[in-house]
């Protein structure tokens, strides 16, 4: 009986965990070593053991920057854009429209990224909103190639990432909860801060991770929309690989980087247990 | 105690809710006055006129959609009336909103929040007051109230560590310490099981005596509204069919709509043959005559005529019948062991299917009848009701 459990189990975990040890696992331990590496005189990777790669991160220092700023940033812009339309979608549309605009939400998905982001240089460039900004007065705005367009660009990008999540939580809500608040003296409001908005707080939570570590990988985002002039650790990662041929740096900087994003997914944890240690629903993702 | 329909002394007390002017505050806690609900096209509560007692236990009873939940949801404020008006404490109140109203429900559900704790929950009310109370008079009131439903121990405890007659508990202590003029019931023991659900109808009217609160409980289960409640409000198709004492709607319910839903009822078709001062001697359909109650000013020839089962007793085909009783020939089809009573079907010539309810003494002395036994169906003379025709 319990060798059969064990058989099951094992027999269920294989897939995946001969996928994560090939494809996770592997390349991870390959870019650890690469990073105490150096870069050989003809570009590419050198054995070797030094530090000197981490002590030569500060020279990518703006790529760090602007990662941990827009990053944040992109994050906290798709929430509050996010919460809105999600509360909108689950408390307050007809059952009748909702999985119409549900469907909206998803549309965009259904076209590369790619193709979507360059459609944004027209509509941030020369001829589109500058222009129309022109028409009324205020000349040479420049919109294009600015942190603004890399954080547009991410906020169209991944708003339902955000929106979902947040959608799920919201639509799960007990709507009684809001009618036992208002018993008991609540204006809606207020009933919104003390009831609402904790128990969306795992949805809040799951689409803010979400985002915010995907963000922290872009890289392709603020390489058509930032011009070469707001870049992102990803840029400069694909720079170090594919440009430089900087292996050995390269890895580095992707080590610093999931550094990064681990202290983040522990804060994370951190978060959902203080807010969401009712409930049993909230994943780490 | 009651043995069938009431008999010719026991004075009825009528309600008089449509009669009593103008509305006595000290007396009247709320009122409905013609108060109707329309969903789009569904009536879900009709021109409902019900005064509320201060201080009693009323009960809106009736089957889902009858329009008893609507109407504990306008007196909560969960919904206005379309047209006509709710009176709390002699005010109209039909455009106030649930957080302003002097009034507190505990939810079929409980709907107790999640992401609180015990006391949390129940000090939910209090905290919501402007101006604020006091933190050391909210923390005293919240120890007090869960005291008073016995669950001093759990006020650090999850919502979800708790069984359903916990939650219960917590749902009334969170509705009872904001001291309510009415608490509202709706369906609270539906979803306990049944032992524990008779525990906390007693807890319930213990609590409701101790307070001295109106309570107004909505349900779908007739013996919780006749155990508890000082009066029973019954509801059909969003209308207010009757509202009586339990016993006035046990021994005079005045349709087949209530004979049918309070209690069990045998409804047989009579043909009245006379009439004299509220009784009437009518011919059922094999028949035989029956002297029953009737209204005074009740001119039909054709009509139903209830009696419950308990009130008609079986003896054998052979067997004398008593005086001043009728007795109607019938065959049994199904006899039912209940242990404090038997409960038999039987086949009435010209009449149909009867229940009987023979208990347990009686049977024990003379014996029961067997499926398929031939037998006479006694009806004494002055039990059984001619009802009114339901419109």
């Amino acid at each position: 009986m319990a060798m059969t459990q064990f058989r099951a189990r094992a027999l269920l975990l294989t897939p995946a965990g001969l996928w994560y040890a090939a494809l996770l696992l592997l390349p991870l331990a390959v870019v650890l070593i690469f990073s105490f590496g150096e870069r050989s005189a003809i570009g590419g990777y050198a054995p070797g053991f030094t530090l000197e790669q981490y002590a030569n991160l500060p020279a990518r220092f703006a790529a760090f920057r602007n990662t941990m700023t827009l990053a944040p940033l992109g994050t906290v812009a798709s929430l509050l854009i996010a919460y809105p339309l999600a509360y909108f979608l689950a408390v307050r549309v007809s059952p009748k429209w909702k999985t119409m605009l549900l469907v909206l939400v998803i549309v965009p998905f259904w076209t590369s990224i790619l193709i979507r982001s360059y459609a944004w240089i027209f509509l941030l460039g020369g001829k589109g909103i500058p222009a129309l900004l022109a028409q009324i007065g205020l000349d040479d705005v420049r919109l294009l190639n600015t942190p603004f367009a890399v954080l547009v660009g991410i906020v169209y990008g991944y708003l339902p990432l955000m929106v979902f999540p947040i959608y799920v939580a919201l639509e799960k809500l007990d709507k009684r909860l809001l009618e036992a608040a208002a018993d008991l003296g609540t204006p809606p409001w207020r009933a919104f801060l003390q009831i609402t908005l904790p128990l969306s707080m795992p949805g809040v939570l799951t689409g803010s991770m979400l985002v915010f570590i995907l963000l922290m990988g872009e890289f392709l985002i603020p390489a058509i929309l930032g011009g070469g002039k707001v870049f992102f650790v990803g840029n400069a990662l694909v720079d170090l690989f594919l440009q430089s041929r900087n292996w050995a740096f390269g890895s580095a900087v992707a080590v610093a980087l999931v550094v990064i994003m681990l202290i983040t997914v522990a804060l994370y944890t951190r978060a959902v247990k203080r807010f969401g240690a009712s409930r049993d629903d909230v994943g780490l993702m | 105690m009651l043995d069938g329909y009431a008999d010719a002394g026991n004075t009825m007390t009528q309600d008089h809710d449509m009669t009593q002017s103008p509305t006595d505050t000290r007396q009247t806690v709320a009122e409905f006055v013609g108060a109707t609900k329309r969903f789009g096209e569904v009536l879900a509560a009709d021109r409902i006129d019900l005064r509320i007692r201060r201080g009693e236990f009323l009960s809106f009873l009736g089957p889902s959609g009858c329009g008893k939940t609507t109407a504990l949801r306008m007196l909560a404020g969960f919904e206005s009336p379309t047209e006509g008006e709710v009176l709390i404490d002699g005010r109209e109140v039909g455009g106030m909103p649930a957080y302003r109203r002097p009034v507190n429900m505990v939810f079929q559900h409980y709907a107790l929040f999640p992401h609180m704790t015990v006391a949390e929950n129940v000090g939910y009310g209090l905290r919501q007051r402007r101006p604020r109370l006091p933190k050391h008079e909210i923390a005293d009131r919240v120890i007090r109230a869960l005291a008073t439903v016995r669950l001093d121990d759990f006020a650090q405890r999850r919502i979800w560590e708790l069984s359903g007659g916990q939650q219960q508990r917590v749902a009334l202590a969170r509705a009872i310490i904001n001291e309510p003029k009415i608490l509202l019931l709706d369906e609270p023991m539906a979803a306990l099981d049944a032992k524990l659900r008779g525990e906390m109808q007693r807890e319930l009217l213990d609590l409701q005596r101790s307070l001295g609160i109106t309570f107004v409980l909505v349900t779908h289960d007739q013996e919780e509204a006749l155990s508890m409640s000082d009066r029973i409000c019954i509801m059909g198709h969003g209308r207010i069919i009757q509202v009586g004492t339990p016993q006035d709607l046990y021994d005079r319910p005045r349709s087949r709509y209530v004979a049918d839903f309070v209690g069990k009822a045998n409804i047989v078709e009579g043909q009245i043959a006379a009439r004299h001062s509220g009784w009437a001697q009518a011919a059922l359909g094999n028949g035989v005559h029956v002297l029953v109650q009737d209204e005074p000013d009740d001119t039909r020839t054709h009509v139903d005529i209830a009696i419950r089962p308990e009130a008609l007793s079986l003896v054998r085909r052979s067997d004398p019948t008593p005086a001043a009783t009728a007795a109607l020939p019938a065959m049994v089809t199904h006899r039912t062991f209940l242990g404090d009573h038997t409960e038999y079907l039987l086949t009435a010539e010209g009449i149909g299917t009867l229940q009987v309810n023979a208990p347990r003494a009686a049977e024990r002395v003379a014996g029961g009848h067997d499926v398929g036994a031939y037998v006479h169906v006694l009806w004494p003379e002055q039990t059984g009701l001619v009802l009114a025709a339901d419109s």
